[in-house]
């Protein structure tokens, strides 16, 4: 029987799990800076040996309240299309294993939690593990409008037009 | 370069690439008897020899061409599933590579393509072709087939397009320690080695019957090379980024530390990162020839479609650049070429009609200048029509038609960058969406370039771009702005100003509540780093003017000066540029980020964007219709020269045009070391003679001393520098010289004149007179009768 392994965080008393291929490595808290101007999601730069990684704050991702004032977050350095992105998270779980066959919808109830980022839930000795889609996580449109750049880009003629 | 040399380079290129074209071309083969119905085998095979046909019918093998051609045409059958592949094919054309690469090596041997007989291979792929079976004397068994190295073709084009040329250096040693370091890209994997023989003969199939020995004492073109994957040079480069950071934090240790070993070592590992740095930039160099290559299949494209004759003339196609900077401009590039083919260039008719060719020209030129490169793209055209611009400008609400009739003939030519102009009458299938001129700026901005042009009417037009060699390492300047510390790329940088005191309550004022600064009798627009940022803390107009001192980084984004107000004013450091993830790419206020000596990200400002945002500089539109608008008020003021002024051991005032001055610098007067009879610095790798002005001038030579700091302006000398050794810096001021005559005497010791400056009078110096009498004996040995004749 195929069976899914997941790296498990909590986020405001909440466990998640993503599954292990889509994470690079877990952190702990790493010195950030921070970007003026950038959406509020993003909390801020860190240096993962050489590399700039965009730290995303995970419970304003998905609508929860924000972390307490002192409480230094964690990173869960998922692997992106266009390299690296943390996700900050509350504490750092263990790796679990499941069988697909557990998993069952989203309860309604679960309303406030941003849905549209939870892939299934997964009943867990009277604890619920809900999965994160990874991507669609990373993936956000932040409401600007297109850049100047964007725009003209998209009205460009197709390059290729011409073979 | 000559053209014969060019030539040579062009045929050398040839080769290197037809000898891995060959080399793919015997795995596809075989891979394509392996699976007879790859379509897509057969097109790679197609295109191979396809290319090959192109390019030595261009360069004028007409055997080569004869043997490719009789090939293409067969394989074209298979690609239309006219004919199927059957082993006798194959071995025909397994057969057509063999000669194929032997008279490669005869053309790298003797630039001829052989003189052996290859009608019989020809006459065989011809019969192939209807379908005949090959009765001739070629057609004899298949070579061994190779069972047990068929190559998967996937990896096998993968390096192939990834991979970038490195030159190793040309002794027959080089190429096996570098292999190590490189992933095995080019594998030969399929037959037995190629014996590349001057003359082979038409057909041989007993290949592994020769002797191995035979391919050493012919080694192929491609020795002297290791391609190597790019992810492992963008690594490398990476590392040497981060070695030159650690440099700098080691760099800073250094005052604090009295230990003459550890300073020495320093040194040291400061001159090797340096070198290796450069080394290792040099490997991401490539031709700018690299891009060009595409353009003059796209003029010819082009130009049929438009029913135009275009010849394309490449100058400086070797001159390099990194291959970051290359892939930016790709577009760009492109754009303009089209661009120039489509409005620049006349119809046949309408050049004989105006005297000219019938047939086009299209220029590409490319050189190296001040450490950046040059890119030059000009037609013969009809030039710009300056009217039909000024006239469409105005259609276009952009200016008012007063404003057009006042604009200057460069001006108007400028307004072809502007987004949403378009002159052509019919959007065409090439041009005239109006998408375009304004995109090619923007991108060519975006990697710190700018493009300009020039136009003559019925001589033609000039596109003209000046980028950087390289953006990986850039100098710039940390400046702190409460916690957070920022990088400006000091491309951007005029000058810092601090003022303290009672200097904050007279140079700060404003206007309308924005805060402006009187420097030098010209007004400054001031823009808080914080309030741009928007982050807490940033100071009004009247907190300002209360200010005990206020730190001004005077920038320049768009021809527009302004001034960034900074908390504190740090060191000036080369820094690694690295690219902001995808949700922070929007923000037009940051360039990239950097990661500091102690390990913490910093964030680069992009001096554009943030002028943008700050509304320093206004939308193009604005700031383009204003600048016009204060042409003429300007125009006396514009021969204005920029000067650097310091002070004699008297007192008196000097100058020198800023720019001849390269950098200005601090040295430890320990570091300087005598050499002959100059006193030297090691400065970038390079030794760099000290000169102290006060005895060049006759005013005393009080400015060397044992220790302390030594003031020296930095005078590039080609490759070279000078350093001349001033007591004090004084002011870097623009003024409008009225320069008068020199006292007597005073030309020979390099005096260009006087001025007066600040309401001092002012001698200018002549650095280029100064050096070849003083620093000439040691920059310039050749120089040295040249320099005699004309004192």
């Amino acid at each position: 029987m195929d069976t899914i392994q997941f790296a498990t965080f909590t986020v405001d008393g909440v466990l998640f799990g993503v599954e292990v291929g889509g994470v690079q490595e877990v952190l702990r808290y790493q010195e950030m800076t921070r970007v003026p101007l950038a959406p509020s999601i993003v909390s801020g730069l860190i240096n993962l040996r050489g590399q700039i990684v965009t730290a995303l704050d995970l419970r304003l991702r998905l609508g929860l309240r924000p972390r307490p004032p002192g409480a230094l977050p964690m990173n869960v350095i998922l692997r992106g299309d266009d390299g690296a992105v943390s996700l900050l998270v509350d504490d750092i779980g263990d790796v679990l294993t499941v069988s697909p066959e557990l998993a069952e919808p989203l309860p309604e109830t679960l309303q406030h939690l941003g849905r549209e980022l939870i892939k299934g839930v997964f009943k867990l000795n009277g604890r619920l593990l809900l999965i994160l889609d990874a991507s669609s996580a990373i993936n956000f449109q932040t409401g600007r409008r297109l850049t100047s750049d964007e725009a003209r880009r998209a009205a460009a003629p197709p390059a290729s037009n011409l073979q | 370069m000559s053209s014969n040399d060019e030539n040579d380079e062009v045929i050398k290129e040839f080769l290197i690439e037809s000898y891995e074209n060959l080399d793919r071309l015997d795995r596809d083969l075989i891979a394509l008897e392996q699976n007879p119905s790859s379509a897509e085998s057969i097109a790679s095979i197609f295109r191979t020899i396809h290319t090959i046909k192109g390019t030595c019918g261009f360069l004028g093998y007409a055997r080569l061409e004869g043997v490719a051609h009789a090939a293409e045409s067969l394989l074209s059958r298979l690609r239309d599933e006219e004919l199927a592949l059957n082993a006798e094919i194959t071995t025909a054309l397994l057969t057509t590579v063999d000669v194929i690469r032997g008279m490669l090596s005869s053309i790298e041997a003797t630039k001829q393509d052989g003189d052996a007989d290859h009608s019989e291979l020809v006459a065989l792929l011809l019969r192939l072709q209807t379908g005949g079976s090959a009765t001739a004397p070629v057609a004899e068994p298949p070579p061994p087939a190779p069972a047990p190295v068929v190559a998967p073709p996937a990896p096998a084009k993968e390096p192939v397009k990834k991979a970038a040329k490195v030159p190793a250096k040309p002794k027959s040693e080089a190429p096996a320690p570098a292999a190590s370091v490189a992933p095995p890209a080019p594998v030969e994997v399929a037959a037995p080695a190629p014996i590349p023989h001057p003359v082979s003969p038409p057909v041989h199939h007993d290949r592994a019957a020769e002797p191995a020995g035979d391919t050493k004492a012919a080694p192929t073109v491609t020795d002297g090379y290791v391609r190597v994957d790019v992810g492992v040079l963008d690594k490398l480069m990476n590392l040497v980024g981060e070695l030159v950071l650690a440099r700098n934090q080691i760099l800073q240790f250094v005052p604090g530390v009295d230990d003459a070993n550890f300073t020495a070592t320093t040194q040291r590992l400061n001159l090797i990162t340096t070198e290796l740095q450069s080394g290792v930039m040099k490997t991401r160099m490539q031709p700018i020839g690299n891009v060009w290559e595409k353009l003059p299949r796209v003029v010819r494209d082009l130009s049929l479609a438009l029913g135009k004759r275009i010849r394309v003339e490449m100058e400086g196609r070797e001159t390099e650049l990194d291959k970051t900077i290359i892939e930016a401009i790709k577009d760009p590039l492109t754009h303009l070429v089209r661009n120039c083919v489509d409005h620049g260039l006349e119809r046949e008719a309408d050049r004989l009609a105006a005297g000219k060719d019938a047939e086009g020209r299209l220029t590409l030129r490319a050189f190296h200048e001040g450490g950046q490169v040059n890119i030059e793209i000009s037609d013969d055209g009809a030039g710009l029509n300056l009217e039909r611009i000024r006239a469409k400008a105005v259609e276009r609400g952009l200016l008012s038609a007063d404003q057009a009739a006042r604009l200057g003939d460069r001006e108007v030519c400028e307004l072809i960058f502007l987004p949403g102009f378009s002159t052509a009458e019919k959007v065409s299938n090439v041009s005239g969406r109006g998408v375009g001129m304004d995109v090619v700026k923007t991108n060519v901005e975006r990697i710190g370039g700018v493009v300009d042009l020039t136009s003559r009417p019925g001589l033609g037009t000039t596109f003209r771009i000046k980028i950087p060699l390289t953006l990986a390492i850039i100098p710039a300047l940390i400046v702190s702005s409460g916690q957070d510390r920022y990088a400006i790329p000091q491309i951007s940088l005029l000058e810092l100003v601090r003022l303290t005191g009672a200097q904050v309550r007279t140079a700060l004022d404003s206007i309308h509540g924005a805060p402006v600064c009187r420097l030098r009798g010209s007004l400054l627009p001031l823009v808080d780093l914080r309030g741009a940022l928007g982050l807490e803390g940033a100071a009004s107009a009247a907190e300002l003017a209360s200010a005990e001192t206020v730190s001004i980084v005077v920038l320049q984004a768009d021809n527009q000066r302004f001034g960034l107000i900074v908390d504190r004013i740090n060191d000036s450091e080369e820094i690694v540029v690295k690219p902001l993830g995808k949700h922070l790419k929007g923000i037009p206020a940051f360039a990239g980020a950097t990661i500091m000596g102690d390990g913490r990200v910093a964030l680069i400002l992009d001096v554009l964007g943030l002028a943008q945002a700050a509304h320093v500089v206004g939308s193009q539109e604005r700031s383009k219709a204003r600048r016009s608008q204060g042409t003429e008020a300007e125009a006396p003021q514009r021969r204005k020269q920029s000067l650097l002024l310091f002070s004699l051991a008297d007192g008196r005032p000097i100058a020198v045009p800023l720019s001849m001055v390269s950098r200005l610098e601090i040295f430890d007067a320990r570091t300087v070391e005598p050499l002959a009879d100059y006193r030297v610095v090691q400065y970038r790798g390079e030794v760099m003679p000290l000169l102290d002005v006060d005895t060049l001038m006759g005013t005393g030579g009080g400015n060397w001393q044992s220790e302390g700091p030594l003031h020296v302006v930095v005078h590039g000398y080609g490759k070279r520098y000078v350093g001349l050794v001033v007591k004090r810096i004084v002011d870097v001021v623009e003024e409008h010289l009225e320069l008068k005559k020199p006292a007597q005497g005073r030309t020979a010791s390099g005096v260009l004149g006087c001025a007066v400056i600040q309401k001092r009078v002012t001698e200018l110096l002549d650095l280029d007179v100064m050096l070849r009498t003083e620093a000439g004996r040691f920059l310039l040995p050749s120089d040295d009768g040249a320099a005699g004749m004309e004192q």
